[in-house]
């Protein structure tokens, strides 16, 4: 049939496009971008608070850069290579860890607790709620005054409690440890609440069905608590945990109003509880060393993607055991 | 035509933005609407300059002041140095605290020598010969205009005194004071007939004043670190430490939340006296201890200073040669002798350390003692400024002080010392 073959290849084409007019295309773009453009003034505003800085730090920490310097000179890796041998750096290190960890970990602990406390039937619900986070709702600067005056090592509290049950008086902060405690518990005292009533805002939310089953199937409340309340929670804790590994790490002006020695970026007469915060702020704005400082706050960031990570796939393993458990 | 609309509207939007940002860039200083020239003063703490300011408007009809008062001196010096290095923002005329002025000094290109844009009428001897030579640079120019002065003396507790048996009269215990040795050696029969209570209340005080009283501080003029070769730091630091060893520190910290509570338990019984730590102690001690507290005109080898500003014109400054008659007629002894009497900033001025009114000043806490004739004697007792290199400063608070603290807390001398040479070493590199 070749009239078949012979149809005319015009008819195969399909039809030209009609060029859209401006309005339709205007209408295209309005669909396709304008999401994006509501949501970019977050991503400008990060972007040049965030992002940048972040960048620019990482530029300044190439340069051998005093504060006030007209011309800083490149210097390539050399803060970095500085840094890992500054035994000081390291001491930061361990301090910011030690700190984190005698915090983050007891926090969490009781803030789970607290929260399942509070999600009992008690009277005056609100009222306990509100007293929980009271600590977190006064100023730092005001709380940070107040521990440092509780653990005076002369005139504290602290001590002369200890001393009135009979115990020896702790060097809050000459003894490394005593100091670490003592920095940890200022944050817990100020955080745990916090916690406590996100994960309690969560446990609430925790369908009712699951725990009747159980109920049913002769669970008791704390088989409830490990079987079905932890594991259920796993996404808050993870913010939690998450959260808190950002802020522990930074920590900051616990340990500096900590200081015996007003306004000190020492962390210590031998940097006891010197944590990498303040070793930053004291490289930048007492040594005027911005370069050193700049190396110091990308390590500082390393080392907090690294662990938030860990912290991560921690809370994750232990989430999903505790749900395996039959 | 909608689209033109808007492409309009856009370009007017871009004007509008750029002309906002070239507004930002340009109107910070000069000169105001009205014609007059726009000065600004940047001073920290209390200087006592308010009056002054409003009485040099009126003397100067063409001259408008802004001052920025920061409440406390170290956030104020770390915002000086960022905006002497970002290049703008800084005040005409800036205060600097004694402390960070070897900082200043590091960068003194960046500031106008006075003495070329100052008013000719204003000479060295307008000033104590060892202030207006701390305010040059290493090249000689002058950077700052003195304003105060901290000299030193004693502050000792009467009443505690006399119970170990001591002298307690001003008179007689000037010859406690008369040198370190002897002051040390007052210390220990103190802590022998106290049964061990303590003689002063923070070691780096009296460890810092015998270090500004070498003739080397811990860097040469060439800024060379002289903490292992200067013998008279590693003999102040021998000392202070086996004063230590030997009970007489109450190892309390400086202007820490415990000192205050040792100064109302009467927990030692002599401390470093600078003219304005009069009011600090009257502050920290309370009324409850009125009359307790006593000063004299000695200190251990002879005198020395602490404290005091000076104001200096950066080179950002629009009008460099206001500024400076500006900081020329705050600093003269008139204008200083009046933010004395506002303030108690101690003057650094020659004839201002003669007048009647700072030599009749006296206080009442202290017993009705003459401080202002006190305290100008101890000024004349000083006979040279230390030179301060880069990093003096910070050796001071981030290396000596927290070593000494940390012999205090059981640290031995000779393992803190090398904490000392060590960390110096990292800040001077």
């Amino acid at each position: 049939m070749t009239s078949v073959a012979e149809k005319p290849p015009r008819q195969d084409v399909p039809p030209e496009p009609v060029r859209p007019t401006l309005r339709q295309r205007l209408s295209r773009w309005d669909v396709r971008f304008s999401p994006y453009l509501y949501i970019a003034p977050f991503f400008v505003v990060f972007g040049l608070t965030g992002l940048f800085p972040l960048l620019y730090t990482g530029y300044v920490s190439l340069f051998d850069w005093e504060i006030g310097d007209d011309d800083p000179k490149f210097i390539g890796l050399e803060n970095f290579v500085t840094l890992l041998g500054d035994a000081q750096f390291w001491n930061a290190v361990v301090n910011t860890i030690s700190i984190f960890v005698l915090s983050s970990g007891p926090q969490l602990v009781i803030a789970i607790l607290l929260a399942a406390l509070l999600s009992l039937r008690l009277r005056f619900p609100a009222s306990w709620r509100v007293g929980i986070l009271l600590p977190y709702s006064a100023s730092l600067v005001a709380l940070g005054i107040i521990f440092a005056n509780l653990f005076g090592p002369r005139y504290g509290l602290v001590n002369a409690m200890l001393e009135a049950v009979g115990l020896d008086r702790v060097e809050w902060q000459a003894n490394r440890f005593a100091s670490h405690l003592a920095i940890a518990t200022m944050v817990n005292w100020r955080w745990t609440g916090y916690n406590a009533l996100i994960v309690l805002a969560a446990m609430q939310a925790l369908p009712r069905d699951v725990y009747e089953a159980a109920v049913v199937d002769g669970a008791g409340a704390v088989r409830r608590f490990f079987s079905i309340t932890l594991p259920m929670l796993k996404p808050t804790l993870i913010f939690v945990v998450v959260t808190s590994t950002i802020g522990g790490l930074q920590i900051f002006t616990e340990p500096k109003l900590f200081d015996a020695m007003p306004g000190s970026n020492n962390g210590g007469s031998q940097h006891q509880f010197q944590t990498l915060t303040l070793y930053l702020y004291q490289s930048a704005f007492e040594g005027f060393d911005l370069g050193y400082a700049s190396a110091i706050a990308w390590l500082l960031f390393l080392l907090i993607v690294l662990i938030a990570l860990v912290n991560f796939l921690i809370t994750r393993r232990v989430a999903a055991t505790t749900g395996l458990k039959r | 035509m909608r689209h033109l609309h808007k492409g309009v509207s856009f370009a007017i939007g871009l004007a509008v933005l750029g002309a906002s940002l070239a507004a930002c860039g340009g109107g910070s200083s000069g000169t105001s609407g009205d014609g007059r020239i726009e000065l600004s003063i940047g001073t920290f703490t209390e200087f006592g300059y308010e009056d002054l300011i409003t009485e040099y408007e009126r003397l100067h009809p063409n001259i408008k002041i802004t001052h920025h008062k920061t409440g406390e001196g170290g956030p104020y010096h770390q915002n000086l140095i960022t905006k002497l290095a970002a290049g703008n923002g800084l005040e005409d005329v800036v205060a600097v605290e004694e402390g960070h002025f070897s900082d200043i000094i590091d960068k003194s290109s960046k500031f106008n020598d006075l003495t070329e844009i100052g008013p000719k009428d204003v000479t060295a001897d307008r000033w104590l010969n060892w202030k207006y030579e701390a305010g040059k640079d290493k090249d000689g120019r002058l950077i700052g205009y003195g304003t105060d002065i901290g000299p030193l003396a004693l502050c000792y507790r009467k009443d505690l005194l006399q119970a170990a048996g001591l002298p307690s009269d001003p008179e007689g215990v000037k010859s406690l004071f008369a040198t370190w040795e002897s002051y040390f050696a007052a210390g220990d029969q103190y802590v022998a007939r106290t049964g061990g209570k303590a003689w002063f209340d923070a070691s780096s005080q009296l460890y810092n004043s015998m270090v500004n009283q070498l003739e080397t501080g811990y860097l040469d003029r060439n800024d060379n670190l002289t903490i292992e070769t200067n013998p008279g730091i590693k003999a102040a630091w021998d000392r202070i430490t086996g004063a230590i060893q030997r009970g007489q520190s109450a190892k309390l910290i400086a202007f820490g939340n415990e000192w205050k509570t040792g100064f109302q338990q009467g927990s030692f019984a002599t401390t470093v006296c600078p003219s304005w730590m009069l009011g600090v102690v009257e502050e920290n001690a309370g009324p409850g201890n009125a009359g307790k507290w006593a000063v004299t005109d000695a200190f251990p080898n002879g005198g020395g200073n602490w404290g005091g500003s000076y104001l200096t014109v950066p080179k950002q400054s629009q009008h460099p040669k206001e500024a400076a008659e500006l900081a020329a007629w705050l600093t003269a002894p008139e204008q200083q002798l009046k933010a004395f009497q506002a303030r108690g900033n101690f003057p650094s001025q020659t004839q201002a350390l003669t007048s009647p009114q700072l030599l009749q000043q006296t206080e009442p806490y202290f017993g009705d003692t003459k401080v202002g004739q006190l305290y100008s004697e101890q000024a004349k007792k000083v006979t040279r400024a230390q030179y301060k290199g880069p990093g003096d400063g910070q050796i001071q608070e981030n290396v000596t002080s927290p070593a000494l603290q940390a012999v205090e807390q059981g640290t031995p001398p000779d393992q803190a010392w090398q904490q000392v040479v060590d960390e110096a070493k990292k800040i001077v590199q």
